[in-house]
């Protein structure tokens, strides 16, 4: 920070020093919630509070005996497993289907873009709660509910907005003599896409489908509706915690979740700063 | 120089129509996916919220016969004696518990009825049935006496209705077919609360979200990116997870009740958790990067020297702000708002966790009615209305912000 100019007022100083302590104040409030959580979920009672040995920072307050829990509760490992076999599954269909989307629809030539984009980005708008009653309508006359089939379409469609928009984004930089040239070369369209495109747009591919990952990773109105009880997921399995009988353990797997999320955010910013630097280069 | 030939021409626009093909195809396998796995559930709920064939298909002969009936008087004794044949019918099929519960909407208190006639005639003999099972049927409880439970049955086999959206606006046919006032006024004061709710999220959210987006975007690029993390953290933290760190923080036992009492300004745990206050709370932080991040990407782009231009000619800080850098900074300011007020409105999860009784909104009463009552048309009438509030506000945010300036992250 620069010093203060000096034609301000003791109330325009007021007013700099505000506004900092209001913006710390907004910071705290958003990280404390995810930072208290974290220690609460070594202690060594099934409480959701610090202890008084907690506090005083006596080893015997804390325990690692909730991530063990977890380990050991064959209900948490399944669906560990299924929260990582439909994100990736879901996550993959959305990938494959929306790039080759994307990249259509950023041909000049592609009829009708602005109705089909609409129409493509709507999962992202509508909220969950009627897309779960529709797909629990449509879906039980093909006998989808309470399958995994189920589960990971509904899941890759609510995916596809976030692969056409970072595909799309990565695309705007994207030379189409490229594929022009390639065309002329005598390569058939899926050669060039292969060949040519897929290496250039590979970082928005990437995030796009980490998007997608998450957005399954982290649904739970869905598999409320859809799944039943063998396709249990993380989020699941912590709503019904959160529900019927809270105990620390769940604040182990929130630990483990945060984590994640910072382990994905690290990975999408590092992708975003690479895209942005072969873009750079054009 | 030589024109054009027809040749030429015709040539040229080959390959243009082979053009649009070839992007088109690109799109056809996830049009097709999106068709079947979205736009078609979202069909098949805006159809289910004025299609119910129900009753129609559970007692279709009953139905046809009922059609030349007067509805004043009791009906031809053939078709009472038509509809204990079928309660028989349901009773072994095990389907009279939905015809109960179909029937019980359009008359309340009918379900008992239905019930305990289906458990008295399941084991009547057929040819019994056949003779005089209107006297049976009578017999087994008055009300089917009444001509108002023949034209409850008769209305609730209608395969096409509007009842399911008079319901979900707190209407009603009465028994003349006029469309009056519900006794019970349920749906518009949820639809209010909703909207009140979101708007105070929204409202929330601004307050917060101003200054901190403000901050960051006067600050050197170096502190807003590093300030930055610890509003994309929370934003890419799962909401459950979000949710949990609301109840272990305002349960009875929780941390801040924990720490007031130890501050000694309060002596018993007050109840934080589980009401309307709980509910906006975690929604307000869940939803504050929505508006933070919109604000910030437009923020940044404000040239900071009008502002220093006009307080260094004497202008106060809060008149400059209002009259140059708010007007520039509306854009963001819309865009977030917006968005936070679209998303709060079909919020589900932390209601359903946090929000006890006072705070539920729209969508926990859609999801009540699809997994408790089970009156699935209301719940679909109830989410085609909402789905249209959504769309009218999504063009709002069109027209006003622009779908471009969506950006993730």
């Amino acid at each position: 920070m620069s010093p203060l100019p000096d034609y301000y007022t003791i109330w325009h100083k007021a007013g700099h020093y505000g506004l900092r302590i209001m913006a710390a104040l907004v910071l705290i409030f958003l990280m404390l919630p995810i930072l208290v959580i974290m220690p609460l979920s070594f202690n060594a009672e099934p409480f959701f509070t610090f202890t008084q040995g907690m506090l005083s920072l006596d080893p015997d307050a804390y325990s690692t005996r909730w991530y063990q829990e977890i380990v050991d509760d064959q209900k948490w490992r399944i669906a560990i497993r299924n929260s990582f076999l439909v994100g990736i599954a879901a996550a993959s269909i959305a990938t494959v289907l929306g790039t080759l989307a994307a990249v259509g629809l950023a041909s000049p030539w592609m009829p009708f873009k602005r109705v089909i984009t609409a129409l493509l980005l709507s999962p992202m708008i509508v909220p969950l709660i009627i897309i779960a009653a529709g797909m629990f309508f449509f879906y039980t006359q093909f006998n989808l509910v309470g399958t995994f089939t189920g589960l990971i379409i509904a899941h890759a469609a609510l995916g596809v907005p976030f692969v056409i928009i970072t595909v799309t984004a990565t695309l705007s930089g994207f030379d189409r003599s490229l594929f022009v040239a390639g065309l002329s070369l005598g390569a058939s369209p899926i050669k060039v896409f292969w060949d040519v495109v897929i290496p250039l747009i590979r970082p928005g591919v990437i995030s796009g489908g980490l998007f997608a990952f998450v957005t399954s990773f982290d649904e739970v109105v869905l598999v409320l509706f859809l799944a039943g009880p063998e396709q249990r997921t993380i989020p699941r399995q912590m709503f019904s915690g959160l529900r019927e009988q809270i105990n620390p353990t769940i604040l182990a797997v929130a630990t483990l979740l945060v984590v994640l999320s910072a382990t994905m955010l690290f990975v999408l910013e590092a992708l975003r700063r690479r895209s942005a630097r072969l873009r750079g280069k054009e | 120089m030589s024109s054009l030939s027809s040749q030429d021409a015709a040539n040229a626009r080959r390959q243009m129509r082979r053009r649009r093909l070839q992007a088109f195809l690109f799109v056809v396998p996830l049009l097709l996916f999106i068709l079947f796995a979205f736009v078609a559930p979202i069909t098949t709920m805006l159809f289910r919220s004025v299609y119910n064939p129900t009753v129609a298909e559970l007692v279709p002969e009953t139905l046809t016969m009922l059609e030349d009936w007067d509805g004043e008087t009791l009906p031809d004794p053939a078709v009472v004696t038509r509809m204990a044949i079928d309660m028989k019918r349901m009773a072994g099929n095990r389907t009279s518990g939905r015809f109960a519960d179909e029937i019980n909407r359009a008359l309340p208190g009918m379900s008992s009825v239905i019930k305990s006639t289906a458990r008295g005639l399941r084991r009547a003999d057929d040819a019994e049935l056949a003779a005089n099972g209107a006297e049976m049927l009578l017999a087994e409880n008055d009300r089917w006496a009444k001509p108002a439970t023949w034209r409850a049955i008769r209305s609730a086999g209608q395969v096409y209705t509007s009842s399911y959206y008079l319901t979900a606006v707190d209407l009603e046919y009465d028994a003349e077919g006029e469309i009056i006032m519900r006794d019970t006024q349920i749906y518009k004061q949820l639809y209010t609360k909703t909207l009140k709710m979101a708007l105070i999220i929204t409202g929330l959210t601004m307050l917060l979200g101003y200054p901190l987006a403000f901050y960051m975007s006067q600050a050197s690029p170096a502190t807003a990116n590093f300030l930055m993390v610890f509003v994309l953290l929370p934003f890419w933290t799962s909401l459950l997870v979000r949710t949990t760190a609301w109840i272990a923080l305002l349960q009875a036992g929780g941390v801040v009740n924990s720490t007031l009492i130890w501050a000694g300004l309060i002596n018993e745990p007050i109840e934080l958790l589980y009401n309307e206050f709980s509910t906006i709370l975690a929604m307000t932080h869940i939803l504050l990067p929505f508006m933070v991040l919109p604000l910030y990407a437009v923020m940044r782009g404000i040239d900071s020297s009008f502002m220093r231009a006009a307080i260094s000619m004497g202008s106060n800080p809060i008149g400059a702000w209002y009259k140059i850098y708010l007007p520039m900074s509306l854009p963001g300011l819309s865009a977030g708002a917006l968005l936070v007020f679209i998303i709060s409105v079909g919020y589900y999860i932390t209601p359903a966790l946090v929000g006890g009784t006072d705070g539920q909104m729209i969508s926990n009463i859609i999801a009540f009615h699809m997994q408790v009552s089970n009156n699935w048309e209301l719940a679909a009438a109830l989410g085609s209305l909402l789905l249209i509030l959504i769309l009218v506000l999504y063009w709002l945010f069109d027209r006003f912000v622009g779908t471009d300036n969506l950006k993730l992250g």
